[in-house]
């Protein structure tokens, strides 16, 4: 209930999911490779589902988004990895492999479940959640947390950047985003 | 039972302009039947290979992909077979070459030497699967599994190689990625 009372009580920590599309589309994304996640369902993956702009490829296992991700990018066409932390996590060989080692602008959106949004990702109540941050530093991987509305300025300079380098981003989804005209989906995952 | 070389070299009298992806063992064999710059070798972790050609055959639907996998690949991919036949690119070719053992890694046996990798990529919803264990009917059929709509798969038994000699430096040279990229594009 905390969570729920926060984004209503204090708009500037509402993290709102049609904000996160606009800055999505404006980085001329074209492909979402994604494994459902409960913190992104609601409030991302429903609406990129239903938008005709974006082309939503549903993966069975998230390494797989690297790799598609990657042979999109040599065409030139972009495309965002939308997944949970533990798929972050059960990919890293490949987020290794591809992204770091071979320097592909593998862009990833990762929803940090079961984290509480009022803490730094490092101080999370989740072991998974606390170990992200330190381990995409070691990788050189630069990261964002985008937990409020005010983040998502950060997304589309943070795509350019990743196409224009050839290198990887990660956006970190500290809270759910809430639904254009509606508040956040708030049912337990 | 058909040697893997003797399949590709086949095979590469069939390709002019594909981009083909092909890693470890199936790699250094294609390289050593077809080194162009439209090959595609560096996919950064086993098992991608599948993955990394659904990526390429979406971005390019004007061109035809071909992947090259191992068997031992491929099992570490298998939901791949299940993504790319939802996606269903119809320029797409998806050859395993199953050989039943981790060549690459010191010629181990896979966990189950007689898996039909064609009956599932048939039941994932591939829209062909195929497969091939005598080079002859290999030879005469190979130019119509590359022709049709895809996604097509096939299952290409072949013996374990002689001991083979991988040069991954050669093979990951960031050279060779950006030759590929410039090849691509010049296609366009």
């Amino acid at each position: 209930m905390e969570g729920r009372a926060a984004s209503v009580d204090s708009p500037a920590r509402e993290l709102n999911g049609g904000e996160i599309l606009t800055a999505i589309k404006a980085s001329g994304i074209e492909y979402v490779l994604a494994v459902p996640d409960i913190v992104t369902s609601a409030g991302l993956l429903r609406p990129i589902a239903q938008d005709k702009a974006l082309r939503l490829i549903r993966v069975c296992k998230e390494d797989e988004c690297i790799g598609i991700a990657s042979g999109l990018s040599y065409c030139d066409k972009r495309a965002l990895v939308l997944i949970q932390y533990t798929g972050f996590l059960d990919s890293l060989n490949a987020i290794r492999g591809v992204a770091v080692e071979y320097k592909q602008p593998i862009c990833m959106m990762v929803g940090l479940l079961a984290h509480d949004p009022e803490k730094a990702p490092r101080q999370s109540p989740k072991y998974g959640v606390r170990i992200l941050e330190p381990i995409m530093d070691d990788m050189g991987i630069v990261h964002h947390l985008i937990n409020e509305n005010a983040h998502v300025a950060k997304i589309q300079p943070a795509i350019e950047k990743a196409y224009s380098e050839s290198l990887p981003v990660a956006f970190l989804i500290g809270r759910r985003p809430s639904i254009d005209g509606g508040q956040s989906d708030d049912e337990e995952g | 039972m058909m040697k893997r070389d003797e399949c590709f070299r086949i095979l590469a009298r069939h390709i002019k302009d594909e981009a083909v992806v092909a890693t470890y063992s199936s790699a250094v064999d294609w390289v050593g039947v077809a080194p162009r710059p439209l090959n595609y070798l560096s996919i950064g972790a086993m098992g991608l290979d599948s993955s990394h050609g659904l990526g390429l055959a979406l971005g390019r639907p004007d061109r035809r992909v071909v992947v090259l996998q191992g068997d031992g690949s491929l099992l570490m991919n298998l939901g791949s077979l299940v993504t790319i036949a939802a996606v269903a690119p119809r320029n797409l070719v998806h050859f395993v070459a199953h050989n039943e053992t981790y060549e690459a890694n010191g010629g181990h046996p896979i966990p189950n030497r007689k898996v039909d990798f064609a009956g599932i990529a048939r039941s994932a919803g591939y829209a062909a699967a195929y497969e091939f264990s005598d080079l002859r009917i290999f030879e005469q059929q190979v130019a119509h599994v590359l022709e049709q709509e895809g996604p097509v798969f096939a299952t290409l038994h072949v013996e374990p190689s002689k001991p083979l000699k991988y040069d991954y430096p050669s093979l990951y040279d960031p050279a060779k990625r950006k030759a590929f990229k410039a090849a691509l594009q010049a296609h366009s």
